[in-house]
């Protein structure tokens, strides 16, 4: 019998060697993380989330703010945008259709499900409309439907931009519209093979000649081969006029939501970086995307250190990655991305609200909430600060997760909860 | 005088037909990972990393209902000793070591390796031995 002692020892060390994996209880944030070295155990840490009603209860904010929901039994809310007379537009949907490869995708892909929602992606976008400025989003209209899982909103040259998850399409719109006019019409065909990573960030430059779209890769880190890499793990420029679009920075495994930074022009976007290296690895980050920039993906991260995952090796691009310019924590799950601005209030003026959606590869889990980084002259400076907070309690019950993050320029944060599939409105109090 | 043996007792029996299927179905798979397994080493073409994991849920599949049959075998036995404990220890080290393989296989691209293709050809060795062992019932000290 000792052989068979010996395995079941053998097979039950491999298995705690999985579990063990705790991950620092304070996350490395900032310009300057420190990184460990990459740990992976035979299974790779999860912790799901137990989805929850709010019931009575709401997210936390900090002293001096309130948070109302203001649309509930959506169809799951992603991004959010304010039009220039104060309505809300909502996008709403799941996209994706990555086939299983491995019997791992089968499993991992029924494990995730459970921390998600289980009502069907609405592929639509909800307008919501405050009219009296009392709080109270009175109208809420469905303002276009049959779209393919919409993610990226943007408004410009009096149209309505959304990067559905196969294409980029515009709205004609006119002020105080609760509804499209008319069918949507294509600007250009996004790359949407296999879409793993299938949000379609969108953002415009300020004077609305560019759109940038958020491509994210076709994979964790090169699972299904490099070949289903072309077009991926980018952010493209796209001529609003002629829909040309060209790379304008690349190795940005899952560029989730983009912004212009005010009065620079600058774009920047919060990124998803990559998995299984064990819990305080790679942090996702905040950072300026530099046109014509490669940031890593997927041959390394944060900079030179190389994910011996890829083969063949490329030492060029490895040399040419930039560092990013702030870490956000590993698995956080940035989802959601704005700029601030006076209105928030003095402590909340100059910076970025970003979104969690939360983690599932760490035994301690991170994110669920949203929160400010602070910036200075125009940089991410000093520690972030929690802005929204308790959708995640300290016995695993989540009641949401954040995504999109928008500043509605009369002094609120929209956010939108794809778990509870509601809208937060979070005010400054008067 | 030495008693003699008229009945040949079912664990000293060869593997029924289902038993059979079961334990040499298993080999065909385990090689058949272990050949896409050196295909991914020398390609980094993912798609042979991808049958590799399928051809070992198949052989981790058939390998632990032959286990069945195998501590079925065991606990009929008498004495527990012998070429019934020696299949049964053989399988169960595979069917071990087959799980741990399907566990490496689960890592994204290269992690796999070299874990994954060392396995492969232990495991390999083992269903080999254990499908010996197992179709042979008077091996392993029988008299």
């Amino acid at each position: 019998m000792k052989r068979s002692k010996t395995l079941a020892l053998l097979s039950m060390t491999l298995l705690l060697a999985a579990c063990g994996e705790k991950g620092a209880e304070t996350l490395d944030r900032g310009a300057d993380p420190k990184l460990p070295a990459p740990q992976r155990g035979l299974l790779p840490s999860m912790k799901i989330a137990e989805p929850s009603a709010w019931g009575d209860q709401k997210p936390t904010v900090p002293q001096g703010y309130s948070v109302t929901a203001i649309a509930t039994d959506l169809k799951i809310p992603r991004q959010t945008l304010v039009l220039p007379n104060g309505d809300i537009i909502v996008a709403e949907g799941r996209g994706g259709s990555a086939a299983k490869l491995k019997p791992k995708d089968v499993i991992a892909g029924y494990i995730k499900a459970q921390g998600n929602t289980k009502v069907k992606g609405g592929n639509r976008l909800t307008l919501l409309r405050d009219a009296d400025g009392d709080g109270r989003y009175e109208v809420q209209s469905v303002f276009a439907e049959n779209l393919n899982a919409p993610y990226g909103l943007a408004f410009a040259n009096n149209k309505l931009y959304v990067a559905n998850q196969d294409a980029l399409v515009s709205f004609d719109y006119q002020e105080g519209q609760t509804q499209a006019s008319g069918a949507p019409v294509t600007v250009t065909q996004l790359p949407s093979e296999i879409n793993h990573h299938w949000t379609k960030a969108l953002t415009v430059s300020p004077d609305g000649r560019y759109l940038y779209v958020g491509i994210g890769s076709n994979s964790n880190i090169t699972e299904r081969g490099m070949e289903a890499e072309v077009d991926r793990a980018m952010v493209w420029q796209i001529d609003a006029a002629t829909g040309a679009y060209k790379p304008y920075a690349t190795g940005l495994r899952n560029p989730t939501a983009l912004a212009i930074q005010p009065g620079t022009g600058q774009l920047w976007s919060v990124v998803n970086e990559r998995d299984e290296l064990g819990p305080d690895l790679v942090p996702d980050y905040l950072t300026s995307v530099r046109e014509g920039g490669f940031y890593g993906w997927p041959y390394s991260y944060w900079g030179q250190n190389v994910d011996p995952r890829v083969k063949p090796e490329n030492p060029k691009k490895v040399a040419a990655a930039i560092k990013p310019d702030y870490s956000l924590g590993s698995h956080v799950a940035a989802l959601g991305l704005d700029f601030s601005e006076a209105s928030m209030g003095e402590k909340f003026a100059d910076g970025v609200f970003v979104g969690e959606h939360g983690s599932w590869n760490r035994s301690d889990p991170v994110g669920y909430k949203v929160i400010f980084v602070p910036f200075n002259n125009g940089r991410p400076a000093g520690e972030p600060i929690d802005f929204v907070t308790g959708f995640r309690d300290a016995d695993g019950k989540t009641r949401g997760r954040p995504v999109g993050v928008t500043v509605d320029p009369r002094g609120a944060l929209i956010v939108a909860d794809d778990l509870a599939n509601t809208v937060w409105r979070v005010t400054r109090n008067r | 005088m030495t008693p003699v043996t008229t009945a040949n007792p079912a664990y000293r029996s060869p593997p029924g037909t289902l038993h059979a299927i079961l334990l040499a179905g298993s080999v065909p798979l385990f090689l058949g990972a272990l050949l896409n397994d050196i295909a991914y080493s020398n390609t980094y073409q993912i798609q042979w990393s991808n049958f590799a994991s399928w051809l070992i849920a198949g052989g981790l599949l058939l390998c632990g209902l032959a286990l069945l049959f195998a501590l079925v075998n065991l606990v009929r036995a008498r004495p527990k000793t012998g070429q019934p404990l020696t299949y049964f220890l053989l399988l169960l080290a595979t069917f071990v070591l087959g799980l741990i393989n399907a566990f490496q296989h689960a890592k994204d691209a290269w992690a796999v390796m070299p874990g994954g293709l060392i396995l492969s050809v232990i495991v390999f060795i083992l269903i080999c031995a254990a499908t010996w062992v197992g179709f042979n019932p008077r091996m392993g000290g029988v008299k």
